[in-house]
Order: structure tokens, then sequence, then C-alpha cells
């Protein structure tokens, strides 16, 4: 591949997903989009390259470009990947809310980067076994993703031996999931409770509403700063001041944005901060950043 | 967290299955023995009760469901901890095994990732 064809495909990415990579990744362009090169009838990454059109930031191309760039998301997931985050919304974050809201209020839970479902459906897991806290409050799901693919594995809810050994206990398999062939069907209770949805993190995201708890995690891992701080700015107007952000055990909002700080003794748990209008005004992001630290 | 003076007997009739089960836990530290069957394993808690039992369901002899209700009829619930590790993967063997009071349940084949994972889903790691 020439590097002029790379520095497109590398454009493209960055543009239509916020996908940060280097040369030495060449590897994983020619891995993960032969079959893209397949399905286009392209015999090389330069002529893949030449047919790409530019994109806008942020948007859902359509066509080869949005081939392009789902095949080249990392789709893995697992079912209570960590725990803790898990075991933090049912033991901490469920209970505040619940407590802070009135009672006809919805509740409102997002998984920013649902990739193949696990993690909504572990929050609706949750949401089911704590139907006594919520006392016929309605809660609401949203799973959303830049992969149609991932997402429509997701509104399937059929998943490997495999994926059903990764973090679920043998109670919940048993509970929520019935067998068919050699693949396991996710319960329609759990389905019906979450909503799935193509979107791009970059774009706008006024779509998804105010959201009390946000999942976005294992996704900032992949973009640059000035991606990470744009998105994770966008996601905390999507929220109101005492919401609850979980983010990926790699992940930070340290030195990235003001707008989140991390919950004390507690990894990958983040709290919205609401500067007063009068010093959100006078500090530029970056100012008020130094500030906090310094 | 690994601690280096935890046991683990392995109860599988397959000398193969026996040995990736011993090299995947060793790796974390842990102590492995092995039985052939249900007797076997009996016999093995008998003499020196382990901390934690990966356990095949077919087997000669006494298969592992007999083994784990002779294993707690004898010495009570809850201890110590029992993963299943079979081919058998329909939600009947998993309810049984749970009702019998197994820990967990890996369906075979299972890899390093997979195997860890139970053991810390259990509290084991
Ligand atoms: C590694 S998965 C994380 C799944 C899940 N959150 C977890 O932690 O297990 C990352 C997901 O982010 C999605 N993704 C990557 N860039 C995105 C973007 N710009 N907008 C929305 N989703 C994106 C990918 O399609 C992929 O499904």
């Amino acid at each position: 591949m020439t590097p002029r064809s790379f520095t497109s495909i590398a454009a493209l990415l960055m543009a239509g997903s916020g996908l940060s990579i280097g040369p030495d990744k060449t590897y994983l362009l020619e891995n993960r989009l032969a079959p893209v090169m397949r399905k286009h009838h392209l015999d090389s990454l330069d002529a893949l390259a030449a047919k790409l059109r530019p994109v806008s930031f942020g948007s859902m191309p359509g066509g080869l470009e949005q081939d392009v760039i789902e095949a080249m998301t990392t789709n893995e997931s697992f079912f209570f990947r960590d725990d803790k985050p898990f075991t933090h919304f049912r033991t901490r974050a469920l209970p505040q809310l619940l407590a802070d809201r009135p009672a006809h209020a919805k509740l409102r839970i997002w998984s920013a980067a649902a990739s193949t479902g696990q993690e909504a459906y572990s929050l609706a897991m949750i949401l089911q076994e704590s139907a006594a806290m919520l006392a016929g409050r309605s809660v609401e799901i949203i799973g959303t993703d830049i992969s149609r693919e991932a997402l429509g594995r997701a509104r399937e809810g059929l998943y490997t031996q495999f994926e059903v050994q990764r973090g679920l206990p043998m109670q919940s398999l048993v509970k929520y999931f019935r067998k068919e062939g050699s693949q396991w069907r996710i319960a329609d209770s759990l389905r019906q409770m979450v909503q799935f949805r193509s979107l791009n993190l970059l774009a706008d995201l006024r779509s998804v509403g105010q959201c009390d708890a946000v999942f976005c995690r294992n996704v900032l891992i992949y973009f640059d700063q000035p991606t990470k701080s744009r998105v994770l700015a966008a996601i905390a107007r999507q929220m109101p001041s005492d919401g609850v952000l979980y983010l990926g055990g790699a992940e930070t909002v340290l030195g990235i944005t003001d707008a989140f700080t991390a919950q004390a003794h507690e990894r990958g748990v983040y709290e919205r901060v609401i500067l007063p209008p009068a010093q959100a005004a006078l500090c530029p992001p970056s100012f008020a950043g130094a500030a906090a630290r310094g | 967290m690994s601690d280096s003076t935890k046991t683990c007997l392995v109860v599988d009739d397959s000398r193969v299955v026996r040995k990736v089960a011993r090299r995947i836990l060793e790796t974390q530290g842990f102590i492995v023995r092995e039985a052939e069957d249900g007797q076997q394993a009996l016999l093995a808690c008998r003499a020196a009760m382990p901390d934690s039992v990966l356990l095949d369901w077919n087997m000669p002899v006494m298969n592992g469901l007999d083994f784990l209700k002779a294993l707690r009829s004898e010495f009570g619930p809850g201890q110590p901890p029992v993963m299943f590790c079979t081919t058998e993967n329909d939600i009947s063997f998993i309810e049984q095994a749970i009702e019998n009071g197994a820990q967990e349940f890996i369906m075979k084949p299972f890899d390093e990732e997979i195997l860890l994972g139970k053991f810390s889903q259990v509290g084991l790691l």
C-alpha cells in the first residue's frame, strides 16, 4: 500500500469514527479490510483507497466508506465486563438515582458503545432483579453503536457458547437464556427493555435525550485526545447534574475533560461537574482543567 | 490475586483434559491434584479437602453429579466450591448442578480465559 493510500484510509477512519491509526497498523488494515475488498470487488488497498469519497466529521456515510469504518471497529464485549462497574451501578448509583427522583420520573440508562449488546443486557438483568427497589418505575435502556452489524447481533440476542461463558454466572444463564441449537437466545423480557439504535459518538448526541447513567466503556481508547474530550463533553450535555458515567478500565477523564470528576475510591466511576455559568464562561476547558489540576 | 497455597482437585477421566486444566491452574499458583472418577475424587477429599474442585460429569465408576451429592452430604453444603466442566450443555444439566450445590458450570470445550474467568467469578482468583 502506498503512503498516500494509507493516509486517505486513516483520514476516513478519523473523520468517520474517531479511530486513530498509525502506519504501524498497516497489517490491521490488510486483515480487517479483506472482506470489504471482496464485497466491493477491489483487489488491493490502493484500489480501495482510490475509491473513497471524503466524509464529513461524525457522519454515517453508508456505502464503501461505512463498510470500511465498521470493519475497523473492535466489537469485543462480554457480560458484566469487569464486574465492578455493574456492582457499583446496582448497589450505589441505582438506589441513589431512585431516591433523588420523583416516583413518576422515568430512569434512562445509555450503553454508548453497545456493540453486540452484552453491556445493555447485563444492565437489563440488574434492573429486572431490582424490581422491588424500582417499585413499578419505568426504566429505559438505550444501546447505541456505530456498527450496524454489531447492533444487528445485539437486537437478535443470540450468543455463542463461548460468549455466554464470559462473565455470566450460571444462574443468570439458566434464568435469562434458552438454548437454540448450539447457541443461546436471550429472554424476550430482557430484549424488550433495551432499544438499540445506530449512532456515531462523534455526531450530535442530542437525539439520545437525557440519561441518568451512561456506560461508555472501552471505546474512548480508540480515539485521540481531542476526540475523547469532544465526545465526553457531548455526553456530559446529555446527563443531569447527578448523572453517573462509567468508563472502561483503561480510560479516564483526567486531563481530558472538566465535565466529570472521578468518584473517590471507585475506579471507572465518574460524576458530572457543573461549573457555575460565570466560571464556565471565563474558563476555556483547557484552562479550567489546568486550574483544577494545578 | 493468586494465593500459592490454594489447591484444586481436577476430576476427569480424560488425561488430556486433566493436563490442560493443570497447566492453566498452575500458572495461577494452584497446587493441582488429579482424580480419574468420582470415587477416586471422594477418597482424595476424605484424605485432604481441596480448596476447589473442577469436575467432569460423565465418568466411569462414579459420575460427577453422584460425586457432588456424596461430597455435599458427607461434608455439608458450600465448601469447597465445585465447578462442573463438561460437554453436557443443556439447561437441565446446569439446573441439576445448581440444585446439588455446584458453584459454576463450564461447558467444554473451554480455554484459559473461560476457566480462569469462572474461577475468578466464584472468588478463587
Ligand atoms: C470494544 S467495544 C465495547 C463494547 C462494550 N462497551 C464493552 O465495554 O464491552 C467498542 C465499540 O465501540 C464502537 N465504536 C467505535 N467507534 C465508535 C463511534 N465513533 N461511535 C459509536 N460507536 C463506536 C465499536 O463499533 C464497538 O462496538
